[in-house]
């Protein structure tokens, strides 16, 4: 699993409450992609491309087990990089299949626009701007299958588990 | 090497000698606790079957009464969901409506050397009781509602040691805060609570410790098991519970101790609660118009009373709404029969029914734009309480009584010597 994209780039302990505000809860899973980021960087979510990759530094993710991490997918990010990725948060990456993994350093090695290659099987990340390679920590690979299976869901919809997905659903 | 708390039960809850740092691991999961917003309508995926109802408990806890036609509707697939599978541990709105972690103390539904689910962050609140309780992702909860088990990573483990006794006007959030202020985050770490000052901490105060441990971004908090404890729980649940004790040569990342007795009050100032803890003097002066005081944090018995004997015989500034929320109805019926609720409202205080409300900016009480607000909950995000705009400084139930007094922020040891 590989991605190439531009990178967006988030500080440290970007939390939840950020990613999917409480003004959002009650709405459909594609109408709560509208506020991501919306109390700290206003308007962005316009200038997202399909793909984009968000390369974050310490402890991204942090705060509440709400579904922030499908926003992130939901807004057609392609994956997330960052220096380190919270615990909860990192559940919810690979529950709802939005790749996720970290790498210690990446913060510094990007500028925000440089382009980066994000290489989940082999662990690395590239920056093809500056030409510099960073090692990732790679996920385990039962979680790594989860994630490329596309999370939970479709794993316990085939087991007859949990019935189909609905339009406006996870 | 021996094993800390965590790595102990979950060697043993999955069926291993020995579990370190670095592995990955899935588990039984003895308890699965599902809350109102696992049934938001953007949320719910309809479980066709259930592991083990006698494992699920559900709770509607966050927006109770419903706050809105989306709330009433996740509460009414709830209600459909534990009518149609027989869940006996049912908490409706009612007599038995309380946030899902002051639940969990009420009912001793969290045994020791157990493991505990729940998809709200401050789920390992629980972990006073010794057992490993985490808040995880929706997925998670269906996950370990039809399979019955899931997967941890294991972290390594910070311990602290508590030592001595709190002084006067001083509680378990500064001893947090402090803590927060001084080490950061735990992100990827369990924490591990021990040492002889346990001996001097209710269960509600040591309570406010792991429920705030969440904010560590720590994967685990637990306790070391003393007496009052094992106590509160036999009393509370027949079920019978292996507690589970640190191994003598366990592997710690630190080992740190806390003075308890040189603590003194402190107030995490707005938007983030890591790296951000200043003595209360920092704060005084900045004017308020909202106090709150509740939480799964801090809206145990001993938070209200802490409350009443700072309002006692005072006012309420005419500038501030100070709003008081038990974390259950259980904590609220026993503050009624002792008077603290009479006491809060002649005050002038605004006590409402058990919910995480403002906690959240879910309902009752939420935060205007450019307003200020001291709470003793458990976070200060922006836009956490409301509008974004908005300012959070958090503090103990003792400093949020004080300030809501004054209308500013103030040292509560002002009115308790
Ligand atoms: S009281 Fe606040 S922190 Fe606790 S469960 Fe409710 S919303 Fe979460």
């Amino acid at each position: 699993m590989k991605f190439t994209a531009r990178v967006w780039k988030f500080g440290d302990n970007i939390n939840t409450d950020l990613i999917l505000p409480i003004q959002a809860f009650y709405l459909t899973p594609q109408e709560q992609t509208r506020f991501v980021f919306h109390a700290n960087r206003p308007g962005w979510v316009d200038l997202v491309k399909t793909g984009d990759i968000i390369v974050g530094g310490k402890n991204f993710g942090m705060g509440s087990s709400r579904p922030a991490a499908r926003s992130l997918k939901n807004l057609g990010l392609g994956c997330l990089i960052a220096h380190s990725i919270n615990g909860l948060f990192f559940r919810n990456c690979v529950n709802f299949a939005f790749p996720a993994m970290e790498c210690r350093g990446v913060f510094d090695a990007f500028s925000e626009g440089d382009i980066a290659e994000v290489d989940f099987d082999g662990c690395t990340v590239r920056n093809v701007t500056t030409g510099k390679t960073l090692p990732a920590i790679g996920l385990p690979p039962k979680l790594l299958d989860l994630l490329k299976a596309g999370g939970i869901y479709p794993l316990l919809e085939r087991d007859g588990l949990i019935g189909p997905r609905s339009q406006n659903k996870t | 090497m021996g094993m800390t708390i965590a790595e102990k039960i979950l060697a043993k809850k999955s069926g291993q000698a020995k579990v370190g740092p670095g592995d990955l691991v899935t588990v039984e999961v003895d308890t699965v606790i599902l809350f109102d917003n696992n049934f938001m309508p953007s949320q719910w995926r309809d479980i066709l079957k259930l592991k083990d109802k006698e494992r699920v408990i559900v709770v509607l806890d966050h927006r109770v009464p419903a706050a809105t036609q989306a709330s009433a509707a996740a509460h009414r697939t709830a209600r459909q969901f534990v009518e149609k599978f027989g869940i006996p541990r049912f908490h409706d709105v009612g007599y038995k409506q309380g946030i899902s972690h002051q639940l969990v103390a009420d009912h001793g539904y969290a045994l020791p050397g157990t493991v505990l689910l729940c998809s709200d962050s401050h789920t390992c609140s629980a972990g006073v009781f010794n057992c490993v309780a985490r808040g995880v992702g929706g997925p998670d909860m269906v996950f370990a509602a039809t399979r019955g088990e899931t997967w941890f990573r294991v972290g390594e483990t910070v311990r602290y040691q508590l030592e001595g006794r709190l002084p006067t006007a001083v509680t378990m959030k500064d001893a947090f805060l402090q803590i927060a202020g001084q080490y950061g985050d735990h992100a990827t770490m369990n924490v591990e609570y021990g040492g002889m000052g346990i001996a001097n901490l209710s269960i509600n105060a040591r309570k406010t410790l792991t429920t705030m441990s969440a904010e560590l971004s720590a994967e685990f908090a637990t306790f070391e098991p003393d007496e009052v404890m094992l106590e509160w729980v036999r009393g509370r649940n027949p079920a019978p519970f292996e507690p589970v004790y640190p191994d003598k040569d366990a592997g710690y990342a630190a080992v740190r101790t806390v003075d308890l007795s040189k603590l003194e009050p402190l107030v995490a100032f707005p938007d983030t609660v890591v790296e951000n803890s200043r003595p209360v003097a920092e704060a005084a002066g900045t004017a308020i118009d909202q106090a709150f005081v509740g939480s799964c944090a801090n809206g145990t018995l001993d938070d209200l009373e802490l409350v009443a004997k700072v309002l006692e015989g005072r006012q309420v500034s005419s500038k501030v709404r100070f709003i008081v929320t038990p974390a259950s109805q259980n904590v609220y019926r026993a503050a009624a029969r002792s008077g603290i609720i009479s006491t809060l409202v002649e005050a002038g205080a605004v006590v409402t029914p058990a919910t995480c409300g403002a906690c959240g900016g879910g309902h009752m009480g939420v935060l205007g734009p450019n307003e200020t607000c001291i709470t003793a909950t458990t976070r200060n995000f922006k836009g956490r309480m409301g509008d974004p705009s908005a300012r959070i400084f958090m503090g103990s139930p003792a400093t949020v009584a004080a300030s809501a007094i004054r209308g500013v922020i103030t040292d509560p040891r002002e009115f308790l010597h």
